[in-house]
């Protein structure tokens, strides 16, 4: 088991001191600790239930939340603007599992520690975090699961 | 005779030719670029360029000239305007623009242009200093950094300066706020790269103060390293930190060699 894994998760929420709440903001929710296998996946969904493709897409779109579309090209014709700082995700489902993407979403430091992707989520171990987003992640587990089903439909 | 005349046009005529099929490269930026030192002004629109390759259309040096009525201007229990020490700016100040930030003995530490200014007026014209920001201190760095323009940015980096260069250096290499980056994961390694709607540069620091189009005004780097930090979700330094003016240092020498614009314009 990893690191990361749900334990030692724990362990370091509770010793930084930011206790299971986090009062405010779009992830303003207690941290959801995962599990995860041989640095690869995080098999199961960290709410417990399933994401809705639907709102992942949203989630994908909207700059205030996931933004996917600021480094990736992403089949959303309707938006004119596609970065180009990642890989290309319109088939992204076809390469990686569920899990697979869950972890890389979740925190894809833990595959590549170089890049430049943000983990969105994970609010512990950053440096100089603004008040507004201490503690915080940057999606929330739903949203999480959200996107993670989105992403499992482009094959 | 009429035989080399011909053959000195049809060789003139190649040569039109070749310069014209080499400035069509966008790779043929001039003395906006050194090496693979790219100014801002080469990540610009043609429109934004073109405010810029004109003073009468470029907003901006409004600043410069309210600066040099400043220059001129006696302000201070002193009695003393800049020009009263300083004279001609154009003489005076020429190298100024170009080899800022500089190590400053009776503080220890590095001082930029701002803070140059500043310490004028309150030490030796006895007046107050201007805020960060202000129409004033923006117009006047605008005005000194603009005697250098075209000189290539000369900074120096050893000596008394060498630890604050690692520091600044340190600081754009620092991942920080909730999104976790640091200046380097957009500026070094994603210059020329789309990040949605915009156009990623090399993030150099030649042009500064500078126009920015989304300002509506002009503002200085310090504004604009607040800005960054801000986007990532980190919580910024005040203008005039140590930490941003040690950060201005590593940026100056990242672009050594490329032109002052000062004032450059830009998104």
């Amino acid at each position: 088991m990893a690191w990361q894994s749900l334990g030692v998760v724990r362990a370091l929420i509770c010793g930084a001191g930011i206790a299971a709440l986090f009062a405010t903001g779009a992830a303003a929710e207690e941290f959801i600790a995962f599990k995860i296998d041989n640095n690869e996946s995080i098999a199961n969904s960290l709410t417990g239930k399933p994401g809705d493709p639907a709102r992942g897409r949203e989630v994908a779109i909207n700059r205030k939340q996931g933004n996917c579309l600021a480094c990736h090209k992403l089949p959303i014709p309707e938006q004119p603007f596609h970065g180009e700082i990642g890989p290309d995700l319109s088939m992204i489902g076809d390469t990686y599992s569920a899990g697979e993407l869950r972890l890389r979403v979740v925190n894809p430091k833990i595959v590549n520690p170089d890049t430049f992707m943000p983990a969105f989520y994970r609010p512990y171990g950053l440096h100089r975090v603004m008040k507004n987003f201490q503690g915080k992640t940057i999606l929330t587990a739903q949203q999480v699961e959200d996107v993670v089903a989105y992403l499992t439909t482009l094959k | 005779m009429r035989r080399t005349v011909l053959a000195a046009v049809a060789a003139s005529g190649l040569i039109v030719m070749l310069a014209g099929t080499a400035l069509t490269e966008e790779s043929n930026w001039g003395a906006y670029q050194v090496n693979d030192k790219r100014s801002g002004y080469t990540y610009a629109a043609a429109e934004t360029r073109a405010i810029q390759d004109d003073d009468f259309e470029n907003p901006a040096m409004l600043w410069v000239d309210t600066g040099g009525e400043l220059w001129n201007t006696v302000e201070g229990e002193a009695g003393k305007a800049c020009a009263s020490c300083h004279e001609d700016a154009a003489e005076t100040m020429a190298e100024v623009g170009a080899t800022y930030p500089v190590y400053y003995e009776p503080r220890g530490k590095l001082i930029n242009i701002e803070q140059r200014i500043n310490l004028c007026r309150t030490e030796n014209m006895k007046a107050k200093a201007w805020k960060w920001e202000s129409r004033e201190l923006l117009s006047m760095t605008a005005f000194v950094r603009n005697q250098a323009r075209g000189k290539p940015v000369a900074v120096k980096i050893d000596g008394p300066a060498a630890p604050f260069y690692e520091k600044g250096k340190e600081f754009y290499n620092q991942r920080r706020g909730q999104l976790d980056m640091a200046c380097k994961s957009c500026h070094e390694d994603n210059a020329g790269n789309m990040i949605r709607a915009n156009l990623l540069s090399q993030g150099q620091s030649n042009g500064f103060p500078t126009y920015r189009l989304k300002w509506q005004k002009v503002g200085s780097l310090h504004r604009r390293f607040r800005g960054c930090n801000k986007q990532v979700r980190a919580t910024p330094y005040k203008a005039g930190s140590d930490e941003y003016v040690n950060l201005e240092l590593f940026l100056a020498n990242r672009g050594q060699g490329l032109p002052v614009e000062t004032p450059a314009v830009r998104n």
